[in-house]
This record gives structure tokens, C-alpha cells and sequence, in this order.
């Protein structure tokens, strides 16, 4: 009996266009990430303009993707893995929606950096940038493949965003404390940081959710829950 | 002879209760964790046929008490002639046989030393269609098998029909027209006068055969918020076509395959994550 498809082809189809929409998302919320800093990096302003307004798709896409999804629940009631993947779908349209938005916080501050003098080359918050964009491709090529433990790799990746994100941090307090006239441009750059330490954190979220709809294993919070909470 | 007849000891019955033997081995029958959720009636090693097909192969399972046990699983997979082994209807059937273990209360069910009347008092049955007995009353449907027990005591039958009629949530919509004729009831009405019925002898364990598939969501609704009120007193085992019902009333849920038992576990875990390949193909539609 086992087979690999639905037997209701329009389930099946349905399901395919909700993964098929993820993954269009997901490419979408990684150009930006890449824009964003390319826009930062060179001081490009119209660059950083169009990538604001690509947000507005992205936005679309998780109107379209939760409509698909509740759509899904309410004539399909899922199961089993079927089932973990709507869920997990809902939550991941949030992550990728959330990601889209930093990303345009990225190119927000891009604008106001470019009207002020450079405050120093940037090294670490392209590496960051990398490093989350990596993140994202890795945790959705997880989900395409299969792969949970690929997907679990993710996880060990956040420290290290986290630990550039503080090395920037340091970096940009001592110049503010350092120098005259760059408390502005200090503030921004440290924003962009934080942005993409948060969105490292919502591909985490990510990689959490394809381990949970491949393996059927919650790994959310472990070690930071209350003791007499059960997970 | 089936090994479990070779089990039995001991005298069939008594005034009462019947009584059953001594299950003296397998001891794998009895829960771990029976302290808190002790086996009321299990199938150990049951094998069926009808005539030369072979329709259950070597199924083990434990229900417990106070729980919903259902089986689910596909057109021919066993499920009904399942439980219909459990309180011996099976054998009703010319050619049909079994092999194996039927035990309630550790104690082996599924012997010639059991009279299967008595056993069917103890593990009742509702069917998929409603079947009202066409000539009774509401009344005399409920007491009906009292009667046909010989266990009705004069004057205790309308203290008895109101009981059955309250557990089967059914006396308020029919406490005026007790002695209207059963078949003059909805259908949903009809299949809780046939819980009713079965509640009135007093069963130890329910079991249900599709006991909504006859019925509209309304009705269904009602049978299932009855179900829900019954685990709490009676052991209940359902076997249905319809997953979502399934994981709606159940405590635990097992799923059949080609006569075989192919995965048991709680509900809440055997609908989002289940441990075999042909339980997720069954449950999410891949049929092949």
C-alpha cells in the first residue's frame, strides 16, 4: 500500500503550490538580505529604494500562503506529516515575512547612512549577512530535501552571528566613545547589526520548524523552560 | 482446539456474573502501568478466519479500561471482524474460526467453558446501522435484552429504561413517548436507543461498529459527546472509517493493515507523528 504521493491529486497538488510558494519566498527574503547590504556596503540609495519596495510581494506571499494553508485545514483536515506542515508552513510564512521586514530596516538606515560620512569599512556585518543568508538557503534545502540533519546544523550557526553581533557592538561603542560627530552613523550601523543577528534568530526558527515537520521532535527552547512545564 | 481453551480451568459460570478461568500465562497481557491504566480486555495472538481466508493475523492488544480504544484502517483490513472476536460474534458466522487469546479481566473469554451470551452481556456491541427491534417500544427496546436474559425484575423497568435512556443522553427527548414505537426516532435518535439498549445490561465494555457512519453531523455530534461521557464508566473500543473521529473521541488508536496490527499508540501522537511508513501513508491519503 505505501506510496509516495496523494491519491487525491488535488491534494497533492495543493500541498506541492504551498511548498512551491515557501520556496518563493524564501528566495525573495534572501535577495533582499543580499540587496540590503550590497545597498549599505555601496551607499547605493536607489538600490536600497527598490528593495524597500519588494517587501510589498513578500507581504503578498504570506497573505497567499496563510489563506492556502487555512484552506488546506479547513477541506483537507490534514495528518501526520501532512499536518506538521501546514502548521509548521504558518509559522515559517511569519519567520520569512519577519526576515523581509528586516531587511527593509536594513535599507532604511542604508538611507540615512548614505547621507552621512562613513564611519568605518565594514567587515563584520557583511559576514553576518552571509552567515544568515546561509542560514535561511540551508534550513529550506533541509525542508526540500529531507534532511533534518542539515537542519540541526542550522542551530550551532546562530552563536556564531551572535558572537559578531557583540564584537560589532563593541566595536561601534568604542568608536562612539572614541570619536566626535559619530554617534548618528554609530547607531545606525549598530542597528543593522541587531537586525541581522534578529534575522539569523528567525532562521533558527526556521531550521526548528523543518526539524519539527521532518522528525515529528519539537527542539524549541530546550534547556529554557520552566521546570515545571513539560514541552 | 485453540491454545486457549487448553488455558481454561474451572467452573463456567455461577448464579451471577458468569464466571470465567483463570488466565494462568502470558502475563505480557497485563499493562506495565496497570496501576493506572489496567488492561480490561485484551486479544493476544488472535488470528481469524471465514472459511479458508485468513482475516486477522496474529493481533495483540491491550485496551484499558476507562479509555476509548479505536481502530482504524482500510475496507477488508479486519478491524470489524476484530472486535467482533472480542465479544465472540465472529463465531456466529458458519465457517468462521479463530486462534488465539480473547481475555477480560485476565481471564480467557474465548473458550467453549464461557457461555458467549453471558460474554456478550459483559462486552456489548452497537452496530453501524441503528437497529431498533421494529415491533418494541422505546420502553421495550431498552429492556430488551433484560428480557431476553431472563434478568428484569418486576417492577424495576422504569427505573431501569430511564437510567439506560440517560446514559445514551437520549430520556429528555424521550421520556414523554416511552411507549411509541423505537423506529419512529431520527436516526441519530435511534442509534443512542441502541446505546441505550446495550447500556441497560449493564456491560463492562462498549463496542462500537461505525456507530456514526448512518448518521448527519448533528447526530454525530451527539454520539460523540456520549462517547466522551462514557469512557469515564465503561471501556469503549470504536472502529471507524472516519480519522478525524477517530482522533476526536479516542485515547489510543491502532491501525490495521491487511488483517495485522501494524501500529498502536496515543492518539494525539499516532495523528501528528506516526512511527510507521504505512500508518502516515494511510492517514495522509497515499494510497498507492
Amino acid at each position: 500500500m505505501p506510496g509516495t504521493r496523494h491519491t487525491d491529486r488535488e491534494y497533492e497538488a495543493q500541498l506541492g503550490e504551498l511548498r512551491e510558494r515557501l520556496l518563493a519566498m524564501t528566495a525573495r527574503v534572501v535577495e533582499m538580505i543580499s540587496a540590503s547590504i550590497l545597498a549599505l556596503a555601496a551607499r547605493d540609495e536607489e538600490l536600497a529604494r527598490r528593495t524597500i519596495e519588494r517587501d510589498h510581494r513578500v507581504n503578498r506571499d504570506e497573505l497567499e500562503a496563510d489563506e492556502l494553508c487555512l484552506q488546506i485545514l479547513a477541506r483537507r483536515q490534514p495528518m501526520a506529516s501532512d499536518l506538521r506542515f501546514i502548521t509548521r508552513a504558518l509559522k515559517m510564512v511569519t519567520d520569512l515575512e519577519r526576515i523581509g521586514d528586516l531587511a527593509v530596516n536594513v535599507c532604511e538606515r542604508a538611507l540615512d547612512l548614505a547621507e552621512l560620512p562613513p564611519l568605518k569599512p565594514y567587515r563584520d556585518i557583511p559576514r553576518m549577512a552571509e552567515l544568515a543568508q546561509g542560514m535561511i538557503r540551508d534550513a529550506i534545502e533541509a525542508f526540500v530535501s529531507g534532511d533534518s540533519e542539515r537542519a540541526a546544523a542550522v542551530l550551532a550557526r546562530d552563536d556564531e552571528v551572535d558572537r559578531l553581533y557583540e564584537s560589532v557592538y563593541l566595536e561601534i561603542l568604542s568608536i562612539m566613545r572614541r570619536e566626535e560627530g559619530v554617534l548618528e552613523s554609530g547607531i545606525h550601523v549598530q542597528s543593522v547589526a541587531k537586525y541581522l543577528e534578529r534575522i539569523a534568530d528567525h532562521a533558527t526558527n526556521l531550521a526548528e520548524e523543518v526539524i519539527y515537520l521532518l522528525k515529528g521532535r519539537d527542539v524549541r527552547h530546550q534547556g529554557k523552560l520552566d521546570p515545571g512545564s513539560s514541552p | 482446539m485453540m491454545p486457549a481453551q487448553e488455558l481454561a480451568a474451572g467452573p463456567a459460570r455461577s448464579a451471577g456474573r458468569p464466571v470465567v478461568p483463570r488466565l494462568e500465562v502470558e502475563p505480557a497481557l497485563v499493562s506495565p502501568d496497570q496501576a493506572t491504566c489496567q488492561v480490561k480486555i485484551a486479544a493476544h495472538r488472535l488470528s481469524a478466519w471465514f472459511g479458508a481466508q485468513q482475516v486477522l493475523r496474529g493481533v495483540s492488544l491491550d485496551m484499558p479500561r476507562c479509555q476509548v480504544t479505536a481502530i482504524i484502517g482500510p475496507s477488508g483490513c479486519g478491524k470489524s471482524t476484530f472486535i467482533r472476536c472480542l465479544n465472540r460474534m465472529h463465531e456466529l458466522t458458519p465457517g468462521a474460526r479463530t486462534e488465539g487469546v480473547i481475555a477480560l479481566d485476565d481471564q480467557v473469554v474465548n473458550t467453549r467453558a464461557v457461555d458467549p451470551v453471558l460474554l456478550r452481556r459483559r462486552v456489548g456491541m452497537v452496530f453501524q446501522k441503528p437497529n431498533p427491534f421494529p415491533s418494541m417500544s422505546i420502553r421495550e427496546n431498552v429492556l430488551a435484552g433484560l428480557r431476553l436474559t431472563g434478568s428484569l425484575r418486576r417492577g424495576a423497568g422504569d427505573e431501569l429504561a430511564e437510567r439506560a435512556l440517560r446514559q445514551a443522553a437520549l430520556w429528555d427527548e424521550v421520556k414523554d413517548r416511552l411507549d411509541e414505537p423505537g423506529l419512529g426516532l431520527s436516526g441519530g435518535q435511534q442509534q443512542r436507543l441502541c446505546i441505550a439498549r446495550a447500556l441497560a445490561v449493564e456491560p463492562e465494555v462498549l463496542l462500537m461498529d461505525e456507530p456514526c457512519s448512518a448518521l448527519d453531523p448533528i447526530a454525530t455530534a451527539r454520539i460523540e459527546d456520549l462517547i466522551h461521557e462514557l469512557r469515564l464508566r465503561y471501556t469503549l473500543v470504536i472502529v471507524t472509517h472516519n480519522m478525524q473521529q477517530a482522533a476526536r473521541v479516542s485515547d489510543r488508536t491502532a491501525f490495521f493493515l491487511l488483517g495485522e496490527l501494524v501500529e498502536l499508540g496515543p492518539t494525539e501522537r499516532l495523528f501528528t507523528s506516526p512511527s510507521d511508513p504505512r500508518t502516515e501513508d494511510y492517514i495522509t491519503g497515499k494510497f498507492g
